[in-house]
């Protein structure tokens, strides 16, 4: 060996990229998870949201890099840095929108990712642990929303943080000093803001990207499912390649693009044309400072977190507490992580299931989009009641699950999957 | 799929709308101002720096980069808008001292964003809308902002204006008096439209310096737009050649 290093695997082919392979399995790599990753052939319209997400992911990382450089995480002056960005910094301001319409399409995305797992049986044996790491993902991006929101140290940023902060001090026993451990102060403070961007920009990203890295190796490890829900890999041709399957790259590299082309197509339209997306993305009180003395004439968490605010007005106090719908909103998110286990039915897409799942697939949509609206507005008139409702509407389409998707009709399954896109 | 996007941008766009319609109370006018209408923002600047900069900052715009961006030739921004001892890349500030929250019962405030926290509409019907109210400490009061701290400083432009009250019984039916609007009293040094036109210009202004770049930002969007249009094509048709072979 000694005598002969260069001839220690001439497999492994001449030159930079050989001199590379001998020592780090970089061709492997690209072989096993890209060249020679064999996905089905039918990915439909509803696939293009987890390679989006991964875009946006890069995006929020590069754009925030860029922020983080000249944003100033003190109370005193993070909201002049922002509008040092915004006018003074070279393009400073398209790295602002990039990074606050990122966030936004973030979600909206990730919902759409979430939306095709329910619509296709994705998180169903043997993806549990995809899914489960994808419901941690999500878990974690709320977190960052919600910190990275606070950033900017507008009226709204104060008194979201004020709001979102203060209901773990319902919790009992704790809930007075795990409050004040959170901000680091007895009220929102210039110590929650510094510690809100530690988490920001280092803990929460390394967090993130360990995640998504596990996510896509769980993935690569039992392959994509597929619009019929069926396994391609029990059908291979003589080299051992699933026959309903093609390779990543180039194929789905190519279709991907596609799908960045029509994203990019609506992410800059909202960049150039309407950042603020009518006060949604952006919120107008967030255009004045941080104060502590005058609370916005409505509070309302931006528009990702708006569901799940409005479960947790529409649970009444019982007992002297509001912890309850505290509970409500914890649990709400804790349910998906048990998905894989609730759904009950014999067949994996809603291809093949029967009209219970569809309806109740649908009544969960309905519900989920009512919850949004409901928390963006203020609890009167027919809110409260329309949120009431949809939280039941919500939680019922989890935990009827193991019952309805037992009952529910099937169509036969195909033995190889139905066409392509 | 092409019908997949529309449909998923029309979803988005519709709850975009949600939150425009709630908030009760007087309706706004619409100022029609145009951010493009370099002509009306240089009135607007020579406006407010006459009638608003006394009190109110804009302290996040700089003088150099108004003047860049309005068109406005660096040598006369000392005759025309620097009134103060400010070097042309100072940000505009009022000369209010710092102890002067006892002259209204607070500071005035600053208004580089008040069109992003407000909005162009809200500004131009906030300058139409005082009305003499002699229970008020500046003896007005303002349609849009009930008990407003700011006095009638273009009073002199507008001429005084008095309250329109609607009868309106309450939830109980008894009746009560209703603000509904404003109505000219006296007449101002300008003519109601020439009026219109100096707070839609100061309006306009406000739109400009809460986001100097809007107008840029909106015209290289249709350039990126376009690329990206292009773009779509061709990798459409890229992975149109790549798949052929798929079946």
């Amino acid at each position: 060996m000694a005598a002969a290093p260069e001839s220690a695997d001439s497999s492994k082919g001449g030159g930079l990229i050989g001199w590379i392979d001998q020592r780090f399995p970089l061709t492997k790599m690209w072989k096993e998870q890209v060249a020679e990753y064999y996905a089905p052939k039918n990915f439909n319209f509803w696939y293009y949201f987890g390679s989006l997400a991964l875009l946006i992911l890069v995006n929020q990382l590069v754009t925030g890099i860029f922020l983080t450089m000249n944003y100033k995480p003190s109370s005193a002056e993070a909201f002049s840095s922002v509008e040092y960005i915004m006018r003074d910094v070279d393009w400073g301001w398209l790295i602002r929108y990039m990074h606050s319409t990122g966030a936004s399409a973030f979600f909206i995305v990730i919902y759409l990712h979430m939306f095709r797992a329910l619509l296709y049986g994705s998180h169903r044996k043997p993806r549990e642990l995809i899914w489960i790491f994808g419901c941690l993902i999500f878990l974690l991006l709320m977190a960052e929303g919600f910190m990275g929101y606070v950033l900017p140290w507008g009226n709204m940023s104060y008194w979201g943080a004020q709001v979102i902060v203060s209901l773990f001090g319902s919790l009992p026993y704790i809930g007075g000093a795990l409050v004040e451990w959170i901000r680091g102060d007895y009220y929102i403070a210039d110590a929650t803001l510094n510690r809100f961007f530690a988490l920001h920009v280092a803990a929460l990203p390394l967090a993130l990207i360990f995640l998504v890295i596990a996510h896509l190796m769980a993935l690569h490890e039992v392959g994509s499912n597929n619009p019929d829900g069926i396994e391609i890999h029990d059908h291979k041709d003589a080299k051992g390649h699933p026959l309903d399957g093609i390779p990543f790259h180039p194929y789905y590299t190519v279709k991907d693009m596609v799908g960045v082309a029509g994203f990019l197509l609506l992410f800059c339209g909202v960049i150039f044309f309407a950042p603020t997306f009518g006060g949604l993305f952006l919120e107008s009180p967030n255009f004045e400072p941080a104060n502590a003395l005058q609370t916005p004439p409505h509070i309302a968490p931006v528009w990702y977190f708006t569901p799940f605010y409005a479960m947790l007005r529409a649970v009444p106090s019982f007992a002297g507490t509001q912890v309850w719908g505290v509970l409500v909103m914890g649990a709400s998110i804790v349910v998906l992580f048990f998905v894989p286990w609730l759904d009950h039915s014999p067949v994996r897409s809603i291809r093949y299931r029967g009209p219970i799942y569809k309806v109740m697939l649908a009544i969960f949509v309905l519900s989920f989009i009512a919850l949004g609206i409901c928390g963006l507005k203020p609890p009167s008139g027919i809110y409260p009641t329309l949120a009431k409702v949809a939280t039941v509407l919500y939680f019922a389409f989890f935990l009827l699950m193991p019952w309805y998707t037992k009952l529910d009709s099937v169509k036969p399954v195909p033995e190889r999957v139905t066409g392509h896109a | 799929m092409l019908k997949s996007w529309v449909l998923i941008s029309i979803a988005l766009f519709s709850a975009g709308t949600v939150v425009a319609e709630e908030e009760g109370g007087i309706a706004l006018q619409p100022a029609g101002a145009d951010i493009r209408n370099t002509e009306s923002l240089q009135r607007g600047a020579r406006n407010f720096m006459n009638y608003c900069s006394g009190c109110h900052s804009l302290k996040y715009l700089r003088y150099n980069r108004l003047a860049a961006d309005l068109g406005i030739p660096t040598s006369e921004l000392a005759g025309s808008l620097l009134f103060t001892s400010d070097k042309p890349f100072d940000t505009i500030n009022s000369a209010m001292p710092k102890d002067s929250e006892g002259w209204f019962g607070k500071q005035p405030p600053d208004l580089s964003l008040i069109a992003r926290a407000r909005s162009v509409d809200y500004l131009y019907s906030y300058m139409k809308g005082f009305y003499v109210d002699k229970t008020r400490p500046w003896g007005v009061n303002n349609l849009y902002l009930p008990s407003a701290a700011m006095p009638d400083v273009l009073a002199g432009l507008h001429g005084l204006q008095k309250p329109v009250f609607k009868n309106e019984p309450d939830d109980r039916g008894s009746a009560r008096m209703v603000l509904v609007g404003v109505d000219a009293m006296t007449p101002g040094a300008l003519k109601p439209e020439e009026y219109d036109q100096f707070v839609r210009d100061i309006a306009n202004f406000l739109d400009y310096a809460g986001e100097p770049v809007k107008e840029k930002r909106q015209s290289m969007g249709v350039f990126v737009t376009l690329f990206l249009l292009v773009f779509f094509v061709f990798v459409y048709l890229l992975k149109k050649e790549y798949w052929k072979d798929v079946h």
